[in-house]
């Protein structure tokens, strides 16, 4: 299922919470919205997901608009999506198998199928066992898990994630990524996830919009972003999931930015894929009368493919410099030149 | 025969009580309830069924009769016990004026029990395509149950205080044993008797609220 918004304004009294969004999320992939909390990334889900209405503007879900649907028609449309939550909102008076049962009850399934679908989806999310518990019993990943079981019982065709993974630690959140992009597969889901955090953006998504000031400020692949960061607030997002993953650990996570020195670092450059295995460094140093001494380092993950970086001092004449910085340009592999202290 | 003389009007009055605690209460949350779940939907604040003109209006009319005083408001209401009942003197036609005494007082007890569940479950109920009567029936009501336990609770024992004063003016039950004999007629151990009897009453309901109650939040 594609979504298709078409300028899409929102003012809650006098802040313009989303202005003007067009944004077009293809069929069949995770999609990243990432903006820092006051970017208007709940109000423009709320409009996405149906829950309120757009002052101006449209909403598309394949080329039926849905922004206009009223009462009967707008509680069909919103049976057949799914949607899971920061804090998850799983009703505390039932047990876990019958919170996945209401989504079902409220259409009306019949008492044996909604028993055998409810068992399949605790299957699917791994908690077949828990199924009688209270939900207050459950940890945070176990309460998502179910909360994304409940989500996916009416088989809809799109999931919104509103900042699904914000409350859990690190390993849960990972673990429940790696659900949601199974699950994403298996049932050919469009889903879209609104979070503040660009790990989460590494780790499950396709493309990504960056949100910022209630309007989409840039938007592309996951690995456009990450390796041509174009505006200050997605360089940002960048920086800080550097530092904060060094600062996490320098040696037990693989693939992580690890500082050996805390001072300099004057460049950042980015390879993306099958560059990260060239020795361009040793070549420029070779070519120009320039030296390298490499402050940090270290690879990014994305689904697909992966971007190494460095930080870096390059020392030496300063034409020479000049020279090797465009070269390594040429050469596809971007160089940023950070303002001392802003790696940390 | 003075201890028998007091155990058979404190039970016939003990009865009267009951039954008119009992019968009120019903009906004071067969109009209470309705009205205390359309204070909390039609609230904007809560968003469930926002109309903001009719909670307005609701609102005046429960504080209006809330703080109305119990005993004017049922000398108020004894010709309306009168067309429903048909008399306006005894421990049936005490019930019409308590139960209606009583409604806004259920009403603001449920409607503060509905306002304290979590707004973020009832997005979440709305966004998987629930009718408003789903989110009432389904959501806002199991998910209250424990805080409208406790409010029931306090509606008993509010309603067992008011039975107690209809009492004075010829309502029956153990309010109004204690003036015709303890006051009136200086039975100062009738008085004392029927004291403790309400005293019991409310001590046991109390309890009960309260197990019932913790015994809900338990089970979560």
């Amino acid at each position: 299922m594609q979504i298709r918004l078409n300028s899409l304004c929102r003012t809650y009294g006098d802040v313009h919470a989303v202005q003007n969004v067009s944004l077009t999320i293809p069929s069949n992939i995770i999609f990243g919205i990432i903006g820092k909390s006051g970017a208007g990334k709940s109000s423009l889900v709320r409009l996405i997901s149906l829950l309120e209405k757009p002052d101006s503007g449209e909403v598309y879900y394949d080329d039926e608009r849905v922004d206009t649907l009223e009462k009967d028609a707008l509680i069909q449309r919103r049976r057949r999506i799914g949607m899971i939550f920061q804090n998850f909102n799983l009703f505390s008076s039932r047990t876990a198998a019958r919170n996945v049962a209401y989504p079902l009850e409220i259409c009306g399934t019949p008492k044996d199928e909604i028993k055998r679908r409810v068992s399949e989806l605790l299957e699917l999310v791994g908690l077949a066992d828990r199924g009688n518990a209270p939900v207050s019993t459950l940890s945070g990943g176990q309460k998502q898990r179910i909360a994304i079981a409940r989500a996916l019982a009416t088989k809809p065709d799109i999931l919104f994630c509103d900042e699904a993974t914000s409350a859990l630690d690190p390993q849960t959140t990972h673990s429940i990524l790696q659900l949601i992009r199974d699950i994403q597969k298996k049932m050919n889901l469009t889903v879209v996830m609104i979070t503040h955090q660009m790990e989460v953006v590494r780790d499950a998504c396709e493309q990504v919009a960056v949100l910022d000031g209630g309007s989409v400020v840039e938007q592309g692949t996951v690995e456009e972003l990450f390796s041509h960061p174009k505006t200050a607030v997605t360089k940002d997002f960048l920086s800080h999931i550097s530092s904060q993953d060094a600062i996490d650990s320098a040696t037990e996570k693989e693939g992580e930015l690890v500082r050996w020195s805390n001072d300099g670092g004057e460049y950042a450059l980015r390879f993306v894929g099958s560059k990260t295995g060239e020795p361009v460094l040793s070549r420029l140093s070779r070519k120009f009368n320039v030296e390298f001494n490499i402050r940090a380092g270290g690879i990014q993950r994305l689904p697909e493919n992966e971007i190494g970086t460095l930080l870096t001092d390059i020392s030496g004449d300063k034409k020479e410099v000049e020279a090797a910085i465009a070269y390594l340009k040429e050469q596809g592999i971007i160089v940023e030149k950070l303002s001392k202290g802003e790696a940390d | 025969m003075d201890i028998q003389q007091i155990v058979n009007l404190v039970g016939t009055a003990t009865l009267q009580t009951l039954s008119m605690v009992f019968f009120s209460t019903v009906f004071s949350l067969i109009l209470g309830l309705p009205l205390g779940i359309l204070l909390c939907v039609t609230d904007p604040a809560t968003g469930i069924m926002p109309k903001p003109v009719l909670n307005q209006i609701l609102t005046r009319i429960v504080n209006v009769l809330r703080s109305f005083p119990f005993i004017i408001l049922m000398i108020l209401l004894f010709p309306l016990a009168r067309v429903i009942v048909g008399t306006s003197i005894g421990t049936t036609a005490t019930i019409v004026p308590l139960s209606i005494a009583a409604a806004p007082f259920v009403a603001r007890v449920i409607e503060s029990a509905l306002k304290e569940v979590d707004p973020g479950v009832v997005q979440a109920a709305r966004a998987m395509g629930s009718t408003n009567f789903q989110i009432i029936m389904k959501v806002l009501l199991p998910e209250a149950m424990p805080s409208l336990v406790s409010g029931i609770t306090l509606t008993i024992i509010n309603l067992i205080g008011y039975s107690a004063m209809a009492g004075a003016i010829g309502g029956g039950g153990l309010g109004d044993l204690a003036i015709r004999y303890g006051y009136q007629r200086f039975r100062t151990d009738i008085m004392v008797v029927s004291v403790i009897v309400i005293l019991v009453l409310v001590e046991v309901i109390q309890v009960i609220g309260t197990k019932i109650s913790s015994h809900l939040i338990a089970k979560r």
